[in-house]
């Protein structure tokens, strides 16, 4: 097998436009991940066995299952759902159902994260914020998420390294991010495994250079 | 709500021969599992060989291992699956293409594929996990070991790995429960998995929900109970005096 790699530079708009909606999958899903997973960790948290019971169910549940799974999943079953709702056609695009589904998943992930988070906090710091006459909601807002967020930041772009790499499921929906616009791109010039190895180099350099970067940030945010 | 539930759609003919619904499902999960076995018995060996070589004291063997590591850790999934499916039957000789390609069928090269993708996907993991619990352990078994006159193959052997393996096991467990789920990437090169007999029997049928909540379930069933099974093993085998690492 000789290689090509000649075809790589013209096709560089369409991988560029590519990686431009791996990295908006990739960013709306860990904002969304984080935000939600924030609000069932401090359900999970909280002294109500019945919100506990939620959260960890939930997280269980998404826990046991193929991200695959909840990407079809949720591409074939949200429209419907909309349909329910709103009582009328409503088309979404692959687009929204993916970002969704990244949201709802990691979610599940990130809530572990800050869980573990908050309860790396010294229990002195809670009994001090009260002490000082604060609310619960007052104390997490101000002393404790402030801080174990700090904690977590490299586990957090941890995450976000594994969903960067993951966000090249949408693959099965058809959606053009990085590696589907270089597998067609390959594809119409017959050169499918030079895009091939290229897009692996890409997608190693991105993670590589990200995951050492976040080394060297634990080392400073070490405690 | 106009969505007509029809839980019995399982027991109804696909049309295809005397199939059901059901049995296309117990076929895709029988895949499932044949995936994640293989793969995770090819996993657990090199991995174990990966983790040993990058606590050895030898600069150059221990960087290959890690290596290693980088290199599959970095690279999404489903761009390995490509390269074993796509990529890797062209690099091989003539015949060995020929065979590839056009002797074996479908099915069988999808799993090849696939298995040994997932298998060494799961190496790196499994390398990092052997690693930590290698060097989790107290310095002096090694040096007692040492001053025993054990040499290097026999410390390993005989010492450490015993002793390593069952602190692991709770992040073991994770890389195994993952090789399950991972295994779904199979339906993308069209091998009938769990996966893949959802989306055919929700296409052929209409019951989306129905299929999915089926799978989501077998799925969901097949972790929890795997899960309690390590559970019970890893307290069967516990080191007395080590708390064990890792634990998610």
């Amino acid at each position: 097998m000789e290689l090509d790699f000649s075809g790589i530079t013209p096709s560089l708009p369409g991988l560029w436009n590519g990686m431009v909606m791996t990295l908006r999958l990739m960013a709306m899903g860990v904002a969304g991940g984080i935000i939600l997973g924030t609000i069932l960790a401090l359900m999970r948290l909280s002294h109500s066995k019945l919100m506990s019971r939620i959260a960890s169910t939930y997280v269980d549940y998404f826990r046991s299952i193929p991200l695959l799974l909840v990407i079809t999943w949720f591409y074939l079953a949200v429209p419907f759902a909309l349909r329910w709702i709103t009582g009328e056609d409503t088309p979404i695009g692959a687009f929204t159902s993916c970002v969704v589904a990244f949201m709802m998943f990691e979610a599940a992930y990130f809530c572990e994260i800050v869980r573990a988070g908050v309860q790396a906090i010294p229990k002195g710091q809670m009994s001090a914020a009260q002490a000082l006459g604060m609310r619960y909601d007052q104390t997490m807002r101000l002393i404790i998420l402030p801080q174990a967020f700090r904690k977590m930041t490299p586990l957090l772009l941890q995450q976000s390294i594994i969903l960067f790499q993951d966000t090249s499921l949408v693959y099965t929906v058809g959606l053009v991010d990085f590696l589907n616009a270089s597998r067609s791109s390959g594809d119409i010039i017959g050169r499918a495994n030079e895009f091939l190895i290229v897009a692996g180099l890409v997608y190693f350099t991105i993670s590589f250079a990200t995951s050492l970067l976040v080394k060297r940030l634990q080392k400073r945010f070490a405690v | 709500m106009n969505y007509n539930w029809d839980w019995g759609v399982f027991f109804k003919s696909t049309g295809v021969g005397h199939e059901t619904y059901l049995d296309w499902f117990i076929s895709g999960l029988g895949w499932t599992i044949a995936i994640a076995i293989v793969a995770w018995i090819i996993a657990l060996l090199l991995g174990s060989v990966l983790g040993v070589m990058r606590t050895v004291p030898n600069r150059i063997v221990s960087s290959i291992a890690s290596l290693y590591v980088e290199v599959f850790r970095n690279v999404p999934l489903l761009v390995q699956l490509f390269i074993w499916y796509f990529l890797v039957p062209d690099l091989l000789p003539e015949h060995l293409q020929q065979w590839y390609k056009q002797d074996l069928n479908p099915t069988t090269s999808a799993y090849l594929s696939v298995v040994v993708c997932l298998g060494l996907f799961t190496a790196a993991r499994v390398c990092e996990q052997v690693r930590t619990g290698i060097q989790a352990l107290p310095l002096g078994q090694e040096s007692a070991a040492r001053a025993m006159g054990f040499k290097l193959p026999q410390i390993y052997w005989n010492v450490l790995l015993p002793q390593a393996y069952r602190v692991i096991i709770p992040p073991l467990t994770t890389e195994f429960l993952a090789v399950f789920k991972n295994s779904s990437v199979a339906s993308l090169i069209g091998l009938m998995e769990l996966l893949a007999q959802t989306k055919q029997t929700a296409e052929f049928t209409a019951s989306l929900f129905e299929a999915f909540t089926l799978a989501t379930l077998i799925y969901f069933i097949l972790n929890m109970g795997l899960m309690h099974l390590m559970r019970r093993i890893e307290k069967k085998v516990a080191v007395p005096g080590l708390i064990s690492i890792g634990g998610k």
